[in-house]
């Protein structure tokens, strides 16, 4: 049994006049100990996926239809205590900004502390103990003093340790991370992730790792979900989606990655925007930007395909696969 | 925190200079003080001896000198209608009126706290569309009609409360006497209060609100909710100590304005405090006594306003003393 299945999962955002689709039937699934990576660009829905997960909408969104099972149970149908009960203990979530995660008015041991002493019976003392322990493991220097610090006297990369070390406190089996590197020093990235990546496997802890950026997602995850305009419309293996891409979409998203492209030569941008959710095109959202969107691409929402691997939804890969299969 | 502490003292020394000079302007400019001191009757030749003994004769600057050399040593002139120090007078009225600020202000704090979190946490709930409904008419009708109305439901009709003086008081030290230590006084003082707190409350409700609502919205709030931590602790710990940080700040500089606006309160319940003695001393043209309540209520003024300043920086982690003291 896989630790977290989503099925048909539609989140949606009650606007003043009309109601908005931000997420579109999405499903996939994650086992134990597995690492996968949601990619898209801006606004594609990766954050609202994530959010979804903790059921922690903020107005208007919220979850019209669909299933959220977490290790048997299903979080869509959960009452508040339940889910507070799984929040920060069984699935840790790290944001995006370590800047604007921390409150500033409470000291890190205060923070760390109340997390523990949320789901766990546990005196003062003893739960600063096993603050300093994460601490230490995710090499946060001299982390005795760090305690009796505010959030101001840090550096970014040092809140972001921070906010790790509190992902772990409780040994979740899950830990869903938002971008965790985009606001930070280009020079640290690569360490919080590669922290990020060691810990996950010697603590055997699920990971969902949002990002824009494929090149991190082919060295942290083993599978990958594209995601475009609240619809997934790739997915399967990592190393697959990065050398051998289906979708027109991923295609560009590969194609536009620097390492793709010789030196000095511009980047292959994909041409035009995501639309916004109040004007997602009928037919494949995609269509108005893909090079081999047909008539067909532009009335009707393309279904998922398996090929191999990978699962794609895109009339034109479809198309392909049927004659080659035809063929043989 | 010591080259703040500096600091912050010069600048209330520079403001209390300046109400010092503005205050003797208006005394310069408000008729002649010898008519009051000797009446009609004496000669031209007397009374131009009188003025040169008096020094109204120096320059504009030696006066203003001599007035802030006597004002340093607490010699702020003589009233004339009371034939006492001007701030003998003042400080024998002055605990009436600290009490009744007092009493506005645990009105103030005791009910905007939680009237502003519950409405910022339940904001469309029937009690908080009620709540902030009431607060509207509270900022718009004046002190006056508020006390009126309340001197003319609790007094007149109900016979509940008293409408004037401060009935019983029991003397602890020097010139205080306190209405809160008897049943008798906490009734005298009550009307007053609530009258005196009903422009600044419904403010305070609406500040702590907004503040708490924009808390309630930022990151570290959903952050926390993330880790699952109960949303009383959200609540109380995380969001209202970010809200009252900006609040104290406001707040402090409210409460020092609340002494200003005890002259209306105190007037329509002929409080026995220094807001009535000023509208008095007004009538009865007693320039110095004027003069002194302005320099008294400026530094009660100056004096909260640098009190509000320390505890923010204490309160707030993210203000180091030190720093700002540079
Ligand atoms: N509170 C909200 N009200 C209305 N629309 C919202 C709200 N929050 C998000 N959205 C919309 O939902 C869509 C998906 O948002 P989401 O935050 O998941 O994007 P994302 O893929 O994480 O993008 P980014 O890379 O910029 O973080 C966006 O079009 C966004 O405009
Ligand atoms: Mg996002």
């Amino acid at each position: 049994m896989s630790l977290l299945s989503v099925r048909d999962l539609v989140v949606k955002f009650a606007m003043r006049n009309n109601t908005v689709t931000a997420l579109n039937k999405i499903s996939f699934d994650l086992a134990r100990g597995e690492r996968i990576g949601i990619v898209g660009e801006s606004g594609a829905g990766k954050s609202i996926t994530g959010f979804s997960i903790l059921n922690l909408l903020s107005k208007p969104g919220y979850i019209d239809s669909g299933s959220i099972t977490f290790d048997g149970e299903d979080i869509t149908q959960m009452t508040d205590p339940q889910l507070r009960d799984i929040r920060g203990n069984r699935i840790a979530m790290i944001f995006q900004d370590p800047m604007v995660t921390l409150n500033p008015v409470l000291t890190i041991g205060q923070q760390m502390v109340e997390t523990l002493q949320a789901h766990r019976r546990l005196s003062k003392s003893d739960a600063e103990q096993i603050a300093i322990a994460k601490l230490r493991e995710v090499y946060i220097p001299a982390p005795e003093e760090r305690l009796a610090q505010y959030p101001h006297e840090l550096s970014g990369g040092m809140r972001q340790r921070i906010i790790i070390a509190i992902a772990l406190l409780l040994d979740p089996q899950l830990i869903i991370a938002d971008e965790p590197t985009t606001a930070l020093d280009v020079t640290i990235q690569a360490d919080i992730m590669e922290l990020l990546l060691e810990l996950c496997q010697s603590n055997k802890v699920s990971l969902i790792l949002i990002t824009h950026d494929l090149g991190v997602v082919s060295q942290m995850t083993e599978r990958t979900l594209v995601v475009y305009a609240g619809r997934i419309i790739e997915a399967g293996p990592t190393r697959e989606i990065i050398n051998d891409p289906q979708h027109p979409y991923s295609q560009g998203l590969i194609n536009a990655l620097p390492q793709q492209t010789p030196r000095g030569e511009k980047l292959k941008q994909i041409p035009g925007a995501m639309p916004a959710l109040s004007a997602v095109p009928d037919g494949c959202a995609f269509n108005p930007r893909c090079s081999f969107a047909t008539d067909t691409c532009r009335k009707t929402v393309p279904e998922v395909t398996r090929i191999d691997h990978l699962e794609v939804a895109c009339h034109e890969v479809r198309r392909h696969h049927e004659t080659e299969e035809v063929a043989e | 925190m010591f080259a703040y502490l500096v600091k912050r003292l010069f600048q209330a020394a520079a403001v209390m200079f300046v109400i010092s000079l503005i205050s003797f302007a208006i005394q310069d400019n408000l008729g002649d003080p010898l008519r009051e001191l000797v009446g009609q009757s004496v000669s031209e030749e007397t009374r131009d001896e009188l003025r040169d003994e008096l020094g109204l004769n120096d320059p504009f600057l030696v006066q203003y000198g001599r007035f802030l050399g006597n004002a340093v040593r607490g010699d702020l002139g003589t009233s004339y209608f009371f034939k006492e120090p001007a701030l003998t007078v003042i400080l024998k009225k002055l605990p009436a009126t600290l009490e009744l600020v007092a009493g506005a202000t645990i009105i103030i704090i005791g009910l905007s706290i939680p009237l502003g979190v519950y409405t910022a946490i339940k904001p469309n709930s029937i009690m908080s569309r009620l709540i902030m409904g009431i607060s509207i008419v509270g900022i718009s009708v004046p002190v006056f009609l508020t006390a009126i109305g309340m001197i003319f439901l609790f007094s007149v009709e109900l016979r509940w409360l008293p409408s004037f003086g401060r009935g019983d008081t029991v003397d602890v030290i020097g010139y205080w006497s306190t209405n809160f230590l008897t049943l008798d006084g906490w009734q005298h003082i009550l009307l007053p209060s609530v009258a005196l707190a009903s422009i600044m409350l419904p403010l305070f409700i609406r500040l702590i609100r907004s503040e708490m609502m924009e808390t309630l919205q930022s990151e570290y709030v959903r952050y926390a909710y993330a880790k699952g931590i109960a949303p009383r602790r959200i609540w109380f710990v995380h969001a209202l100590k970010n809200t009252l940080l900006p609040v104290i700040t406001v707040g402090g500089v409210q409460i020092g304005t609340m002494v200003a606006y005890t002259i209306l309160t105190e007037t329509v319940f002929q409080w026995p405090g220094m807001g009535f003695m000023f509208l008095e001393a007004v009538n009865r043209v007693d320039t110095p006594l004027i003069v002194a309540y302005l320099i008294v209520v400026g530094f009660i003024f100056v004096v909260t306003n640098t009190i509000v300043d320390l505890i923010y920086g204490l309160v707030n982690p993210t203000v180091k003393l030190s720093r700002m003291g540079a």
